[in-house]
């Protein structure tokens, strides 16, 4: 393994090939464990599972207005200032305690499950009103001006207790948020509502397609005109509660552009296969698959100009980046007291630099990412441009957020790498950061 | 109410700074890096006009410019948020880092002697010595980044302390006017015994040895002085005479809180420098045909942009964290961990940046055509002076783990 790994099977290898297919089966055979193999079928044909998409309800347009509501941008910022509002004080206070007393004790079996429990996502909704935050009141929402940064402080607090869950829940809070800034009064009278009361629907913002290099602004997934309105073919990839969910915004290239439309999940042509990933496992991910589906014309969001979808993917990667850091911020929280408290050599391991200056690193680069991304945020909500600044959180947790992840399971050594303690789960769903498209639109 | 921009009230400061690096400090830089420091050659003529300059600036408006912004100001204070002399500071020496780091730190009156006395003097001393160009002398032949070990002593002799011992590496220690001396009082008291004396040029006993030959910051003077029964006017020593216990506001603590306000400033130089070699590998790779692309996924762009773009994040890191270091100053939160956050990202990014920038550039980089390999050359003492790198991860790591220096060494 010199350089370049890569030989073709030769005799030998073919023989242990063989040898490999015969074991399996006498193995099976000899110690009874006939059973174990229908289950890892079983387990197969599940990943497997292909179905159509979910049907539930019936959007239809009611009390249409005569234009779309839009959130104002946030104005009177004059001074540099790091303290949030009172109001966000509120609702970060609010979702913290709600991820640290109710998400992180779920967040082992939700993983495992690839599962959130509804009743979390019902309080996500009813209680912290993730989907109705950013939706102006005249829409039934709360919110009058652009809210990137709550929903920041939001999505930070939520990751704190897990990742996973946090992605399912707000999942349709990216929605909602792409309905309010890009829809029409169509568009908004008819998906709305049902976005603003207690009974949310799974739904989703589908981009990300499974391609090596994938870029967003090269989609593979197409839309294609038609009399009526589009046909939609394609693949999306890590489609949050991709089986359940009733609306998708799915990004596809029209004209060679890429633009959103809406889908309803029980239009023909529309299916779905789980695809559990390495992490963020309890957003229950699926491959949304496009095979020649028919969209209306109205379909088509914000009048498909590329400065709505730049922003799409600009917001939803300051969306990814507030949860690495509220991961990130969890990582920190939990070594502190383990590298205090473990000893080594006769005294705790955070006496030694080689430790201690990990956790410092841990500290520095995710305060760097932290006010990278609100930055971005808080200039996307008024109206400033933020593509640099976007990028910029992108690139710094991509970056650090993985390195946080791994330094949490090397600062706990064997133990990190166990069940037992939560950083090996956070590991693995800080690279979602890097990852990930769409989704947790802000 | 979140907002990470600089409020509008300093564009005026910020362009200013930017005016002056882009007519004054960039068409000299090359000048004086060539003619070494360690030459005895007075000081930079074009800096005493521009010193005059920001003396004019520095005395009426908001917003503070040099090194004397740094002053915990508790006078005309509202109530709310606060932007205010320390975040103007270092923004203004960003920019003038971005045009010079060297010659920033030659400008008269604007010494780390001079954020010292800003920083814990007392009004009557501010008075005093606010006309001076003060070095800050701390660092001794035996001990660089353990503070702790000064063996420069003050002895108390009537209305004066006598000064004995050597100092190393003072930034300015030449062309400066006074000299602000670390000493202590009592060798066996530790810590806080130490204190911090105004020593005026020209006092008998004290002596500029030689300077040094540097690495980079070539146009700034680094010198050794001795003091020899040199003696000190009791009313020049900074804060309280007392000998305290650890965690004393006056003394050594105090002189160690001197570096809550001056590790900003050092990391607004890195950052401005780094800024530098940024904007500078911008202009390189547009002639070169490679565009920046922000939305496009860095693994879908050249290598170059690809590397751009990461050198971009963790300047902004490192601006940010500076940044907030300076806020939290501004509106009396305590900043210790905050300030070396700052201090060790933009000492390490200011590194990165600028050497990569080297690379990328080639020879057109590495030669002295450009002023890359002057800035490549300059920010590695930003990684080491008022506190190392790995001072600042130690600082950092102490207070996050809840660690004394006795635990944590």
């Amino acid at each position: 393994m010199s350089g370049r790994n890569r030989r073709g099977r030769d005799a030998m290898g073919v023989g242990l090939a063989a040898l490999n297919r015969i074991s399996s089966l006498s193995v099976i055979d000899r110690f009874g464990l006939r059973k174990p193999l229908e289950r890892a079928v079983f387990e197969g044909s599940r990943t497997g599972f292909r179905a159509v998409g979910a049907a539930n309800r019936t959007f239809a347009a009611a009390q249409k207005r005569s234009k779309p509501s839009r959130p104002a941008a946030v104005t009177g910022r004059e001074l540099f200032d790091l303290n949030p509002d009172d109001d966000q004080k509120l609702i970060t206070e609010a979702t913290r305690e709600f991820a640290v007393e109710q998400l992180r004790p779920a967040a082992h079996d939700a993983d495992e499950t690839c599962a959130t429990p509804s009743e979390l996502l019902k309080r996500s909704v009813v209680e912290l009103g993730v989907t109705s935050v950013g939706v102006p009141a005249e829409l039934g929402g709360m919110g009058s001006e652009r809210s990137t940064t709550t929903g920041t402080l939001v999505a930070e607090a939520l990751a704190y207790g897990d990742m996973g869950i946090a992605v399912a829940c707000l999942a349709p809070a990216g929605v909602s948020t792409a309905l309010t800034l890009w829809g029409d009064e169509t568009q908004q009278a008819t998906y709305l509502p049902a976005f603003v009361g207690d009974d949310v629907p799974a739904a989703a913002v589908a981009v990300t397609e499974p391609t090596p290099l994938f870029d967003p602004f090269a989609l593979a997934t197409t839309a294609t005109r038609t009399a009526s309105g589009f046909t939609l073919d394609g693949v999306k990839s890590l489609v949050p509660r991709a089986a359940t969910a009733e609306l998708f915004v799915v990004a596809a290239a029209l004209d060679g552009r890429p633009a959103l439309f809406l889908l309803e999940s029980g239009t023909s042509g529309v299916q779905v296969e789980a695809e559990p990933a390495m992490g963020i496992r309890a957003a229950a991910t699926g491959r949304l698959i496009l095979q020649n589906v028919t969209v209306p014309a109205g379909a088509l969001l914000g009048g498909g100009t590329a400065e709505t979808y730049a922003d799409c993917i600009r917001l939803s990667r300051i969306g990814w980046a507030a949860l690495a850091c509220g991961t990130g911020k969890a990582v920190l929280d939990y070594v502190i007291p383990y590298v205090n408290e473990r000893t080594a050599f006769g005294e705790p391991i955070s006496n030694r630099q080689a430790v201690a200056f990990m956790v410092a690193n841990i500290g520095i680069e995710l305060e760097g990412a932290r006010l990278a991304t609100l930055r971005a945020a808080a200039r996307a909500e008024q109206g400033r441009t933020f593509a640099r600044e976007a990028a910029i959180a992108r690139r710094l947790t991509a970056e650090y957020g993985m390195q946080i992840g791994s330094n949490g399971v090397q600062l706990l050594g064997g133990h990190g790498y166990v069940k037992e303690h939560p950083v090996e789960r956070w590991y693995r769903d800080l690279r979602a950061a890097a990852v990930m498209e769409g989704v947790v639109v802000l | 109410m979140i907002n990470l921009e600089t409020p509008k009230k300093f564009d005026l400061l910020i362009n200013q700074a930017h005016q002056v690096s882009t007519e004054i400090f960039r068409p000299i830089s090359r000048k004086y890096d060539r003619v070494s420091s360690a030459e005895p050659g007075g000081p930079i003529k074009e800096l005493d006009t521009l010193a005059a300059l920001i003396d004019g600036m520095n005395s009426g408006g908001e917003g503070g410019t040099g090194a004397r912004g740094v002053r915990r100001d508790s006078k005309g204070e509202e109530p709310g948020n606060r932007n205010g002399t320390n975040m103007s500071s270092v923004l203004s020496v960003m920019e003038a880092c971005w045009g010079d780091v060297a010659l920033v730190l030659s400008m008269p009156r604007q010494g780390l002697g001079d954020a010292a006395i800003a920083s814990v003097a007392s009004d009557e001393q501010l008075e005093r010595f606010g006309g001076l160009w003060a070095s800050m002398a701390i660092t001794e032949p035996s001990f660089g980044s353990d503070s702790s070990a000064v063996s420069t002593t003050a002895v108390r002799d009537g209305d004066h302390y006598v000064l004995n011992g050597e100092k190393i590496f003072v930034t300015s220690g030449s062309r400066s006017n006074a000299v602000v001396v670390w000493a202590t009082v009592d060798k066996s008291r530790g810590r806080g015994a130490i204190k911090s004396f105004v020593v005026e040029k020209g006092t008998p006993g004290m002596e500029v040895e030689r300077l040094e030959h540097k690495l980079g910051i070539k146009a700034s003077d680094t010198a050794t002085i001795r003091f020899t029964d040199c003696r000190v006017p009791a009313e020049n020593m900074l804060g309280s005479s007392e000998i305290e216990d650890a965690g004393d506001a006056t003394g050594f603590a105090g002189a160690m809180q001197t570096f809550d306000n001056t590790r900003p400033l050092v990391a607004g130089m890195a950052v401005g420098c780094a800024r530098a070699a940024l904007d500078e590998m911008e202009d390189l790779l547009g002639q070169a045909g490679v565009e920046v692309d922000y939305d496009r996924p860095a693994y879908v762009q050249t290598g170059a942009a690809a590397q751009y773009l990461q050198m971009e994040a963790d300047w902004e890191a490192a601006y940010l964290l500076t940044l907030e270091s300076t806020w939290m100053a501004d509106n009396r939160q305590p900043n210790s961990l905050q300030a070396s956050m700052a201090k060790a990202k933009a000492g390490r990014v200011g590194v990165e940046i600028t050497t990569r920038c080297v690379e990328l550039a080639g020879s057109l980089g590495y030669s002295e055509h450009s002023l890359l390999e002057k800035w490549a050359r300059d920010s590695k003492i930003l990684d080491i002076f008022e506190g190392t790198q790995q001072i600042q991860q130690l600082i950092v790591a102490r207070r996050l783990l809840g660690k004394s220096s006795g635990e944590l060494k």
